[in-house]
């Protein structure tokens, strides 16, 4: 008896489990802390491709000091 | 460009980067984790308008009065913007493959974008079929205010008057209206200006380049 009842009010509230369910999100990764690896990789290959372009930068300032001043065309 | 611009975008970037992986966003069906895709997928969009917007402003200038360095600073600020938009093109390829269901859905937001990549790359087509410098910088310039004329409407207006899948268009909401707390816009708006300022500075990079390139022939014919 005690058994159908539970079944009976588990059944009335099974809609209101599911629409309750949350959105999937990464929060395993979130709370295991594995998103922090993530964005230790993508700062690297950012400082990475910015210490690039610096140097770059820096190359084509000394050119510029080696020639001429600019004759204003 | 200043030196405290190229370090402002570092500065907003490295802070993108952080923030736009550790900070809260909505949680909504299909899109999931992704939403995070914004702040690096629409900049790409901004920054691609802000260039072409320089190049077209050196254009209309150098209508007004030639000069090769103001021709330089159009082509170099469309090659830039190019790759700008190749980024949000293939990211949002990316994108829609995981909440549309396939990487080319032929939405007209889609569409749109790939016809202006097309228009500007025929920018670099018509540069190049000119012998004459003087010629091919007057005709470019005039193409690339109609350029400039003819993305507009592909990109912001059309996909807004047919029915589009993107999020701001076609009846769709933005993601600005599940960002009830306006969590993402702290994250988004450094975003847009650093990744903008980042072309920038790739821009101004190669603008450097052809304008000592010139610098050296001028010397050679001397």
């Amino acid at each position: 008896m005690n058994r159908i009842i539970r079944l009976v009010i588990g059944l009335f509230m099974l809609p209101a489990m599911l629409s309750a369910q949350p959105v999937e999100m990464a929060d395993t990764m979130r709370s295991e802390g594995k998103i922090y690896v993530v964005v230790a990789i993508l700062l690297l290959i950012f400082a990475g491709v910015i210490t690039y372009l610096v140097m770059l930068d820096r190359k084509i300032s000394r050119i510029e000091k080696k020639l001429p001043p600019e004759s204003g065309s | 460009m200043k030196t405290w611009a190229k370090i402002l975008s570092v500065v907003l970037l490295v802070y993108t980067i952080v923030a736009g992986f550790l900070f809260t966003v909505p949680r909504l069906n299909i899109v999931n984790e992704s939403i995070r895709s914004l702040y690096f997928h629409v900049p790409m969009w901004f920054g691609m308008i802000a260039l072409f917007t320089v190049s077209l402003v050196y254009s209309i200038l150098y209508l007004n009065k030639p000069s090769f360095k103001r021709d330089t600073y159009a082509v170099e600020f469309v090659h830039a913007g190019i790759l700008l938009n190749l980024l949000g093109l293939t990211t949002g390829m990316i994108w829609a493959n995981y909440t549309w269901g396939s990487p080319w859905h032929g939405d007209p937001k889609q569409n749109g974008a790939a016809i202006a990549l097309l228009i500007y790359l025929a920018y670099f087509v018509l540069r190049g079929s000119i012998e004459n410098e003087d010629q091919k910088a007057r005709l470019s310039a005039v193409y690339n205010i109609f350029a400039y004329a003819a993305m507009i409407p592909l990109l912001f207006i059309i996909p807004r008057m047919t029915s589009s899948m993107h999020p701001g268009n076609g009846g769709n909401p933005g993601f600005n209206a599940y960002d009830l707390d306006s969590n993402m816009r702290l994250v988004f708006y450094p975003a847009v200006l650093g990744w903008g300022l980042l072309g920038t500075w790739i821009a101004t990079l190669r603008v450097r380049v052809r304008l000592l390139n010139d610098r050296l022939l001028n010397l050679n014919n001397e």
